[in-house]
């Protein structure tokens, strides 16, 4: 492969506005597929939810799921989209053994959503995205390559496919270029997926897991020269599945199509693959050959002509639009809005919220999740929803805090027992051994012990001398491993002394 | 009508994985060519108050509700396949050496 310059992301802004394309999948949770009647559901044996319409058998016919249609209607509504009053399905040809149909059916020129925004935040500045459509279409199957160094599809000797996956349904969300972003461009491709994330995990309408490919983003990218109002070739990055990895696809591709316009070099338009473990792209050719899809109505379905009762009547089902309940939020919880502004950074706002509904106060909810849990999440490098942590776990922490069980540095240990999977916070304490001695018992005899090697300090308190009331409790606390409850060992301590 | 040039036959041919000899491009080429002149005719007919039909039935929203059906079994799937491994579709090589 040819050496390629990655010129340093500040000097590639300098020189060059990006302009950005996303093109988000969502599968949807329905029971079952888009034209059949197989189970959708994640992880089954190979081939054991295929039916012959998803094996793309002759003779087979597709139904469209109502569901599947009701989710789409009401995805389109909640991006303030149009809904189509009359659209079809088309055929998208192309050869390529994860459809066995030979064709994926999708949506061409008439998508059933189109024309609609979303308003995203980053670091206190709002961005509005542009939707050009969202459209209805399937999955594919799933294909292992075998043979050849890497697992990968180049130099295999021969793949295998699981065709479960195909024919879940799929919404296919497309914004238009997002122009002005600047320096911030990574950052709003993924609070754009992000904010898009919550939005369905909102509606309901799918799983919304990233790491198990139930939302996956490709991401379009070009440079132009600053100030030019002509844009760029792009490129295709497919399959980005993470918002992390979003963020570092932008910032990548930007600097290496920096490197080939410096050079004067062109871009070439292709498909790029995303490796997470590098962070960088490379060139994947293998639909290079088949960009002509001949798209053509699908003759076996009938148009999708939703009436406008059935419109309005999913509108009426919408969850709250996720701005207002952000300032909502914010106004309940008394964040400022410098905590907010961390809080909706770090993706927090969904899991303080579930903190808050299980009994948990919005500030201790907010401590745990924005100071000691994402620092756990970025040293992982996964998202912080990902931690390894549930807030229903944050607000049993908690309570136990609250509860005088432990303090807030022996929580920190039970967060650890969580993330390794040693059980329920009671029996990671139990197993740990954290609890608080608030037994008088073992805290007397520490404070003795702690007042008898320091008659000084004694005497130093009992002269009024209240700050060195810490040394003593500092042998306390040593003495009983950090596991003294405090408020309780200086009532001890000022009782001892005759105060 | 436009002509439909031998180059945009061989690309159809490539796009339908059909591998034509240049003695057959020259032979099926000006056929299709007579096919698209008799579909043209049609276009004759039609006026611009006539919507493209791509359903021979006036009809929408045929749809199912969301309900499970039973699944074949991976062997039923699969009887059919020349190759399988793992109860798994096995397929030729796609791409070849980077």
């Amino acid at each position: 492969m040819a050496t390629e310059t990655i010129v340093p992301f500040d000097k590639a802004l300098a020189a060059y506005d990006p302009a950005m394309g996303l093109e988000v999948h969502v599968e949807l949770n329905t029971n079952s597929k888009m034209f059949c009647g197989c189970p959708t559901v994640f992880g089954g044996e190979p081939n054991t939810q295929v039916c012959p319409t998803c094996l793309g058998l002759p003779g087979a016919m597709p139904v469209v799921n109502a569901k599947a249609v009701e989710s789409a209607i009401r995805i389109g509504l909640a991006l303030n989209c149009e809904i189509a009053e009359w659209c079809r399905f088309a055929r998208k040809n192309y050869f390529y053994p994860d459809m066995p149909k030979n064709f994926q059916t999708s949506q061409y020129d008439e998508p059933i959503a189109f024309e609609g925004y979303m308003d995203v935040e980053v670091e206190g500045e709002t961005f509005r995205v542009d939707i050009e459509r969202a459209h209805m279409e399937e999955d594919t199957g799933k294909s292992t390559h075998v043979g050849g160094a890497t697992g990968r599809i180049q130099g295999a000797d021969y793949s295998l496919v699981d065709y479960n996956r195909a024919g879940i349904p799929l919404i296919e969300i497309v914004t238009k270029p997002i122009l002005g972003a600047g320096e911030k461009a990574p950052l709003v491709a993924k609070a754009y997926v992000a904010q898009l994330r919550d939005l369905i995990v909102a509606l309901g309408v799918s799983d919304a897991r990233m790491d198990q490919g139930s939302i996956r983003a490709d991401v379009n990218l070009s440079l132009a020269p600053k100030g030019s109002d002509v844009l760029g070739t792009r490129s295709e990055t497919k399959n980005v599945n993470s918002l992390r990895s979003v963020e570092r696809a932008v910032r990548f591709e930007i600097g290496r199509h920096a490197g080939i316009l410096n050079e004067g070099g062109k871009v070439v338009q292709e498909t790029r693959h995303f490796h997470e473990d590098t962070g960088e792209t490379t060139s994947g050719r293998e639909k290079s050959d088949a960009e002509d899809y001949r798209y053509f109505p699908e003759p076996d379905l009938v148009p999708v002509a939703p009436s406008r009762e059935w419109v309005e009547e999913l509108r009426g089902t919408l969850p709250e639009n996720p701005t207002a309940k952000k300032t909502r939020l914010q106004a309940e919880y008394g964040f400022t809005d410098l905590e907010m502004r961390d809080v909706w950074a770090a993706g927090a706002l969904p899991l303080i919220e579930a903190t808050v509904v299980a009994g948990t106060t919005p500030q201790a909810a907010r401590k745990w999740w924005v100071a000691d849990l994402l620092r756990r999440a970025n040293d992982a490098g996964v998202e912080l929803a990902e931690v390894g942590v549930t807030p229903a776990q944050v607000a049993a922490v908690q309570a136990l805090v609250d509860a005088k069980t432990i303090n807030d540095k022996l929580a920190r240990q039970v967060f650890d027992g969580l993330i390794a999977g040693e059980g329920t916070p009671e029996e990671i304490i139990e197993k740990r051994g954290l609890a608080l001695v608030s037994d008088d018992g073992p805290l007397i005899a520490a404070i003795d012990d702690a007042l008898a090697a320091q008659p000084d300090i004694a005497d130093k308190i009992r002269g009024g001398n209240m700050g060195a009331i810490g040394a003593i409790m500092g042998a306390v606390m040593k003495a009983t491993r950090g596991q003294a409850d405090a408020g309780r060992a200086r009532e001890l301590i000022l009782e001892k002394l005759g105060l | 009508m436009p002509e439909l040039s031998r180059d945009e036959v061989r690309h159809l041919a490539d796009l339908a994985r059909i591998d034509l000899s240049d003695a057959e491009l020259d032979h099926l080429a000006p056929q299709l060519n007579v096919i698209l002149e008799a579909v043209a005719s049609i276009q004759g007919v039609a006026g611009d108050d006539v919507a493209a039909t791509s359903h021979p039935i006036p009809m929408t929203n045929v749809f199912r509700e969301d309900v499970i059906r039973p699944s074949l079994t991976p062997a039923q799937a699969l009887a059919m396949a020349p190759a399988t491994e793992d109860d798994k579709f096995s397929v030729p090589r796609i791409l070849g050496e980077e």
